[in-house]
């Protein structure tokens, strides 16, 4: 197969490097001619720097030469969402209120991408603060989907997902609260994994809703993730929520674990608002999987209901105290205007944070409020337990659950920018698993009639990406979605 | 009507530990503005708070040294509220669920004078518990510059319960806290540095009420004396405001410890919903008993329960024990000295709380920097009782000594202060003594004792000095018993 260097996976690039048909320096200028060519038409960069790129190719390529590469990444570029701290690259979270700042500190997982020799390659678009579902949030400007330029790429990971959907990097990293890798993975037919939560380091990454966020890899495939995880999942002391746990060799496992796999089909996904091509496409998967000799079986996540609204609760609260930071005094957007301390706070944020911010931190402010905490706070974190609970009662039976990513393909850019709650939905089936500190992901299962990709997501026990991995390449394999590629030349 | 006043302490003090609560930048004070920092400690986009564990075996032994219930678990909670000393607009504090329940502080009000033992009560704590200290705030004409080198020092904060009397029993209070943390290698508790901070509440209530008033808080107290003084202040203020017909409003005073004036900051109204919530960036820890068990180990002996046992295990008297005993290092000086020469525990105490401190505070040296050991002052004490040297030259010993750290048997010999002791030389300037003094042996005879002392003055004459009192008195009687 003769593809064009930008669209080859990973795994490819990596072994052309390796056996010296290709070098580093050539495929990032690949990339970069790639991302002229069209990021005016996509918008998936807030920013790149082509010279800082080319001089760390170059660096991979001496090291290479001198015997000192460091693995299966060295010499890749990975496009990083924007709000992943790389020393010396700008760190915006797509807002205003950050327009200039510039991190000063490596985040774990820029460190753990520079260790294992990849390029940390451009700063890409997402949902500001990544709050949204369609990357038209941003502070900067809309993202678009490669497959089609009208409508979003999904979000809040927009800008990662369009990034290497349009061939503009060899994997990227986006961040995941409520389905912000999973849904724009699906919308661009892309495997996107969220880990468990613990399983990578948040320190680095500007934090939305700390106790959901997770960091997680976009790869066309799913050897790719594997490969990125490898490189940035593990204990972190700087991060206390992160988890001590054995890491293993992910793509080695990969050829290990044959199944067959007892797959959950929880009825409650399936129900009213799922577009029936999304729903056609991931039935057509379980016959998939039913035929390579898995076991099938309805499990029941009862209080699936109740997630979207919990979610919305837990993730503003936090996030109206994680954003309290950004106040103009230390860094970030200063008004002008202000007259004294107070006003100074008021000013720089209302000028700094977008309209779906300021909601969420007003939402999140009035339910920590003394005499609504119990109300809605306490309360959302019990229903969190329940949901929690919910899946692992379905692990005793199953590996593994199946679902669709997100309930619709991509949607038109504006259709559902003025219904915010609309939009909300877009994460009903992708929310509960950050509830549940899961991993999931989503694999590309098909397309519409439209040409425009639909996803399933996957979602495994604790800290089980090995065999989540290998269930979804057991799909993959026989559906090689990822050797299609929008039409954008 | 007369009126007592209720008082509540809620006191700051700074855990000593060698990097910050939540991040690995080290403490200080006096530093260079903003060199104590890092990202975690400005709070710069996407850092992440690291517990301190340093800090918190230091507040469990700072909870077992006052007795109070240590939590199962330390849990955080995120304290929401803007203020530019606080880099991440909120604090990681404990709110439900402090670490340290109950517990109290042994308290000494001052006796009727200064060598007599005062009243002790026990002042109940309602709780302590850990957080992170804020920046400060340097105002200029035009604008304020923020020093964030104290921001995210790990702080305690000790709550008591409403249940002080007096201004003279929150000095005490204050006093003994800041031995025990000291005592305890919790903090230095400077309050200078800002090391040790206290808020007062403050009401008052007929005598013999059982309603509580209205109460007042008083900030910025920043000394010992200060603390009294403000209470004092604003005990007066509220009785002349009741006295007038007005009421106390439930407010937030400024006490300035330089005028002695204080003026409201905000009212009740204006408090803050600081939208308390657990911090989901730490997991909570639990504090099993075998960490408490090791932390009890290394508890020292509280300042009182030393000064009891002193009296009883050595008889030391309240002036010598009120000196020591506040200093740690001091009575652990003074226990290793005392117990080299039994029964000789009181001299040792003279020689450490009256000379070994004047040479310290002369030479403006520490204990630690002294040359004078508690084994000198143990050999001294043991020569003196020997009657090797006698007081006056052992003065002179102790200040060689101080000096030039040799033992008082090498100083005693460079000098030539070895006191007599040829018995012979000795009886004979007795025998004519007692014959050059008719009348004093008279009157000895006759019953009058102190009659002895007429011969005692002609015997010190001929030895130049050097005899020992002790030997003298003893000779005198044997040869006067005989006559």
């Amino acid at each position: 197969m003769s593809s064009p260097l930008h669209h080859e996976t990973l795994a490819a690039l990596s072994a052309k490097l390796e056996n010296r048909t290709l070098t580093s320096v050539e495929l990032m200028q690949t990339f970069i001619e790639r991302t002229r060519a069209v990021d005016g038409r996509v918008g998936a960069f807030n920013s790149f720097d082509a010279d800082d790129a080319l001089e760390q190719a170059r660096a991979s390529d001496a090291r290479r030469a001198a015997g000192q590469a460091r693995g299966p990444l060295d010499g890749i570029p990975i496009g990083l969402k924007d709000v992943i701290a790389v020393e010396g690259q700008p760190l915006t979270a797509s807002s205003k209120i950050l327009a200039n700042f510039v991190s000063p500190y490596d985040g774990t997982v820029a460190r753990k991408l520079k260790e294992a020799g990849a390029i940390c390659w451009g700063r890409l678009n997402l949902d500001e603060f990544a709050m949204g579902s369609s990357t038209e949030n941003s502070g900067t400007h809309v993202t678009r989907n490669p497959w089609d330029l009208e409508r979003v790429p999904g979000g809040s990971s927009g800008g990662s997902a369009a990034a290497l959907a349009a061939g503009a990097a060899a994997a990227a990293l986006g961040s995941d609260t409520g389905g912000s890798i999973r849904q724009p993975a699906a919308l661009c037919n892309l495997v996107g994994l969220k880990p468990t939560y613990g399983l990578v380091s948040r320190y680095g990454l500007i934090a939305y809703a700390s106790s959901l966020d997770q960091i997680g890899p976009f790869g066309r495939t799913v050897e790719d993730a594997a490969m990125v995880l490898q490189a940035i999942a593990g204990h972190d002391p700087l991060d206390s929520t992160s988890f001590r746990t054995e890491i293993p060799d992910y793509r080695a496992e990969l050829g290990r674990r044959k199944g067959p796999w007892k797959i959950g089909i929880p009825k409650e996904y399936f129900g009213e608002g799922l577009d029936p091509e999304v729903s056609a496409a991931v039935q057509a998967a379980v016959g998939h999987y039913r035929g390579l000799g898995c076991e099938i079986a309805e499990v029941s996540l009862p209080h699936t209901k109740y997630a979207v609204g919990s979610y919305y609760i837990i993730a503003t609260a936090e996030c109206s105290s994680n954003l309290a930071r950004f106040d103009g005094i230390r860094y970030g957007h200063r008004s002008a205007k202000a007259s004294d301390i107070v006003d100074l706070y008021f000013q720089s944020r209302a000028e700094g944070f977008g309209p779906e911010v300021k909601r969420r931190i007003i939402l999140g402010t009035y339910v920590l409020s003394s005499g609504y905490y119990d109300a809605y706070y306490l309360r959302a974190q019990k229903v969190r337990t329940l949901i929690r609970g919910d899946f692992l009662k379905a692990y005793e039976k199953v590996d593994a659950i199946l679902t669709p990513t997100s309930p619709t393909p991509a949607f038109k850019i504006g259709e559902k920018a003025a219904d915010p709650l609309a939009m909300y939905l877009s994460d009903i089936y992708t929310i509960g698993v950050n509830l549940a500190g899961l991993p999931g992901m989503s694999v590309p299962c098909g397309f519409t009639k439209a040409g425009l990709p639909i996803g399933l997501q996957l979602i495994g026990k604790p800290f089980e990406e090995a065999e989540l991995l290998a269930i979804a390449q057991a799909y993959e394999t026989a559906h090689p979605w990822y050797q299609r590629f929008p039409k954008l030349d | 009507m007369k009126y007592e006043a209720v008082i509540g302490l809620e006191v700051h003090v700074q855990i000593k530990t060698k990097s910050k609560m939540f991040a690995r930048v080290g403490t200080g004070f006096g530093q260079p503005e903003n060199t104590l920092t890092d990202p975690v400690v400005l709070a710069l986009p996407g850092v992440l708070p690291v517990m301190n564990k340093e800090a918190l075996d230091k507040i469990i032994k700072a909870g077992l040294l006052l007795g109070c219930d240590i939590a199962p678990v330390c849990k955080w909670d995120r304290k929401n509220y803007f203020y530019p000393d606080l880099p991440k607009n909120y604090q990681i504090s404990q709110y439900d669920q402090p670490l340290c329940l109950g517990g109290g502080v042994e308290i000494e009000l001052p006796g009727a004078s200064r060598n007599l033992m005062g009243e002790h009560k026990r002042i109940p704590l309602t709780r302590i518990h850990l957080e992170e200290d804020v920046g400060k705030l340097n105002h200029f004409a035009r604008e304020s510059l923020i020093d964030y080198n104290r921001a995210g020092t790990p702080l305690m904060e000790i709550v008591s319960d409403p249940a002080l009397a007096s201004a003279e029993e929150a000095f005490a209070y204050l006093t003994s806290l800041k031995q025990t943390m000291i005592y305890g290698g919790i903090s230095d508790c400077d309050m200078e540095k800002g090391q040790m901070r206290c808020d007062a509440n403050v009401s008052i209530r007929p005598v013999g009420s059982p309603k509580l008033g209205t109460k007042v808080e008083l900030k910025n107290l920043n000394s010992i004396s200060f603390v009294r003084d403000g209470i004092t202040h604003e005990i007066a203020r509220q009785i002349a405001v009741v006295e007038a017909g007005g009421t106390i409003i439930q407010e937030t005073r400024d006490y300035d410890g330089q005028t002695g004036a204080s003026q409201s900051l905000r009212t009740k109204e204006e408090a803050h919903d600081y939208r308390y919530f657990p911090d989901p960036d730490l997991m909570p820890v639990k504090v099993d008993e075998a960490w408490k068990a090791r932390l009890r180990a290394e508890c020292p002996e509280l300042p009182f329960d030393k000064q009891r046992r002193f009296f009883e295990e050595y008889q030391v008297p309240y002036t010598i024990t009120s000196v020591l005993v506040p200093d740690r290092e001091l009575s652990d000086y003074f226990e290793v000295a005392a117990r080299l020469v039994p029964g000789k525990a009181q001299a040792v105490g003279n020689w450490i709380t009256n000379d070994l401190l004047r040479e310290l505070g002369a030479a403006k040296q520490t204990l630690a920097q002294s040359k004078v050991r508690p084994e000198h002052i143990a050999a001294l004490v043991k020569l003196i009782d020997e009657g090797t040297v006698l007081n006056h030259a052992a003065k002179e010993v102790f200040v060689d000594m101080a000096a030039s750290g040799d033992m008082p048997e090498a100083i005693i010999a460079r000098k030539g202060l070895k006191a007599e002791t040829n018995l012979s030389e000795l009886e004979q300037w007795c025998r004519e003594a007692i014959a050059a003094n008719a009348k004093a042996l008279a009157d000895f005879k006759a019953g009058k004792d102190s009659a002895i002392n007429g011969f005692k003055g002609p015997v010190m004459k001929a030895s130049k000095g050097k005899a020992n009192p002790r030997v003298v008195d003893e000779t005198l009687r044997r040869l006067l018993a005989a006559m």
